[in-house]
């Protein structure tokens, strides 16, 4: 069991309120990802969860009991941590087996436990080895390991892969959401980077400035966006956002379009633009175009076979029906 | 350094550093070394330089190995070896190393933790806990003995007084006690600067992690910070070892070497400056090359292992 509901949660550290009071409700097996800008309080929420850091109002329930003022060690959770935090001087074994000794657990238990948790790892090789013989990725699957065997209410990782190389971490996303889907439990992950949001999460959290921007599944968010922030922040490259006379023509401050909602021509259309860079992935090839009022430059997503150049001009024509609007204050005209 | 000529023109320029080391080095052993072969009692008329005082004629001597002194073989090392005070000597050095190791590090590390703790005032106190280390050993063991030990004036024997108690006189009822609180007190501040250093590279996501898995503050000190420290603590005991085999200011200004306080060094002090027997003492300096050179196989033994790391 692993349901978690913040009640008007709230951080200080001195004057400064880093998490405005904050409702937030987690059911039981979710992977909900906390993501959000550097600084936008997402790692401080996931240690007020953890109990690492003490909240300045409001309460945390885990399971439906109120463990506001438990301590870490009790609240059934575990936690995955950005530098991986092995404890050097141990072996794998050993980093594994810690919080089963703290809490004096059978050891026939405990082995039992570790080799079910190496194998599902791939870490049976490494079992004797220390953590500074270890790779990357290596050092990663111990962390997850150690976190395993207590077999808790719910994992919590902090960045975990920010510390990987970007393949590595393709691989790592894939096998923490086999292990998500295998073991049922509940996950709070955070991150900066919003195609883990997208790829793993069920429910996505959007922070900014400890304000929950949005929450809702990956496509929700990526079809209705509720305001400007998400918009710009969830979807890969970013959405375009259209002030002036052409967001005006559709009754709004802002018009956003996604670079995947544009047609491109080089005869005819509503927009005209110059080519900046055209970076060719082979798949896709994402064109910055500038000289579009309201908007420079902006990118749109074409196919792999368009063929433009530096300083070519093409018409661009966004598809309406995937046209977003935005009021003055930024928030989503349904 | 990559090139061949880079290579032996770096050696060139390091020859001189190196002669200079191997010299420093080599002269005062071989000096003790031959010397404690020798016959060599300055009062009963031996002497050296007979040719004359310059530098040139104590070198030739030294080169010809002091012909003018008589060769007596093992003789200093038996007699110096075969007196009583020699296993006391080297019983009462041990326990002083031993006993200063145990406090300085037990001690270093509670002060170490409990400076590492954010406070008001922080870079003072530590500036505070460092001071005795900059006093001198002859000043500090005066103070000492003067304004804490005495058994009249000391602030101890007020103190004991205030209470009712006869005052303890610490440099003859316990002098061990009070020598080892004494240079302890002196190497204390070493060992916190090292282990304080130690602390504050200690990873707080280590000791969160800890504290998620279930480890209380006693199982986070053992099993995350202890081990942590283990190399600091390794560098801590291997050079204080080092220059607590070689105390000496300090049992000369408090004791004298009385009340079972003689160690080997101030053996070899007494031997060579009060009984003026100069070979006798050279005898006495081998031996504790030898000493040293046990006690630190023996630590590397048990500490080095953790420097490989």
């Amino acid at each position: 069991m692993g349901r978690i509901t913040l009640q008007k949660v709230q951080k200080k550290f001195g004057d400064v309120e880093v998490i405005p009071p904050l409702d937030l409700e987690i059911n039981d097996g979710e992977f909900v990802v906390f993501v959000g800008p550097s600084g936008c309080g997402k790692s401080t929420l996931l240690r007020l969860i953890a109990g690492l850091e003490d909240v300045s109002g409001g309460q945390i329930n885990i399971d439906g009991e109120d463990a506001t003022m438990v301590p870490p060690a009790k609240r059934k959770l575990a936690m995955v941590f950005q530098s991986y935090a092995l404890y050097p001087h141990m072996t794998v074994r050993k980093n594994i087996a810690f919080p089963m000794r703290m809490a004096k657990m059978d050891p026939a238990e405990q082995n039992k436990r570790i080799e079910n948790a190496a194998a599902a790892l791939n870490l049976t090789d490494y079992l004797d080895r220390r953590p500074g013989q270890l790779s990357g990725g290596q050092r990663q699957r111990v962390a997850i390991g150690r976190a395993i065997v207590r077999e808790p209410a719910a994992f919590l990782f902090d960045e975990p892969l920010s510390n990987l190389d970007a393949a590595l971490r393709v691989g790592m996303r894939m096998e923490i959401g086999e292990l998500h889907k295998k073991l049922d439990t509940t996950m709070i992950y955070v991150t900066h980077d919003q195609v883990e949001a997208m790829t793993m999460a069920d429910k996505i959290v959007v922070l900014r400035a400890g304000h929950i921007e949005q929450v809702g599944s990956p496509l929700e968010l990526y079809r209705t966006p509720r305001n400007t922030f998400v918009a710009g922040f969830i979807g890969s490259p970013k959405m375009n956002l259209i002030e002036g006379a052409a967001a005006a023509e559709h009754n709004a401050q802002t018009i956003g379009i996604r670079p995947e909602h544009l047609d491109v021509s080089t005869t005819a259309g509503k927009w005209e633009g110059t080519v900046g860079v055209a970076e060719h992935l082979g798949s896709d090839t994402f064109i910055h175009i500038h000289g579009i009022e309201g908007c420079d430059p902006m990118t749109v997503r074409a196919g792999g076979e368009v063929s433009v150049k530096h300083g070519d001009t093409v018409f661009l024509t966004p598809q309406a029906e995937h046209l977003h609007r935005f009021d003055a204050e930024g928030l989503r005209i349904a | 350094m990559a090139t061949q000529s880079s290579r032996s023109a770096a050696r060139i320029m390091m020859a001189p550093a190196v002669f200079l080391l191997l010299v420093w080095m080599l002269v005062p052993l071989s000096l003790t070394l031959i010397l404690s072969f020798k016959r060599f009692l300055p009062l009963r008329g031996d002497r050296i330089g007979e040719r004359g005082d310059g530098f040139g004629d104590f070198l030739l001597d030294y080169i010809t190995g002091f012909p003018t002194l008589d060769w007596v073989g093992f003789q200093n090392f038996a007699s110096f070896a075969s007196s009583g005070a020699f296993a006391d000597a080297v019983v009462t050095t041990l326990v002083i190393v031993g006993g200063v190791l145990a406090v300085s590090v037990i001690f270093g590390i509670l002060l170490a933790m409990l400076l590492d703790q954010p406070m008001w005032g922080q870079g003072v106190v530590r500036i505070l806990v460092i001071a005795p280390f900059f006093v001198m050993p002859t000043v500090s063991a005066l103070v000492w003995k003067n304004m804490f030990m005495d058994p009249t004036n000391g602030l101890f024997s007020h103190l004991w007084r205030a209470f009712g108690a006869d005052p303890v006189v610490w440099l003859s009822d316990v002098p061990m006690f009070s020598l080892i609180l004494i240079i302890s007190w002196q190497w204390l501040p070493f060992a916190t600067l090292i282990l304080l250093t130690a602390f504050q590279s200690l990873d707080s996501e280590q000791l969160e992690a800890a504290e998620m898995d279930g480890a209380g503050p006693f199982a986070r000190f053992f099993f995350i910070a202890l081990p942590h420290l283990s190399r600091a603590i390794t560098i801590v005991i291997l050079i204080q070892t080092i220059f607590l085999l070689a105390v000496f200011a300090e049992i000369f200004v408090t004791t004298g070497g009385a009340f079972g306080t003689r160690t080997l060094t101030y053996l070899i002090y007494q031997r060579v400056l009060e009984s003026q027997n100069i070979g006798l003492g050279s005898a006495g300096g081998v031996y504790a090359i030898i000493l040293a050179n046990i006690v630190a196989i023996f630590l590397m033994r048990i500490v080095g292992k953790n420097l490989d790391r």
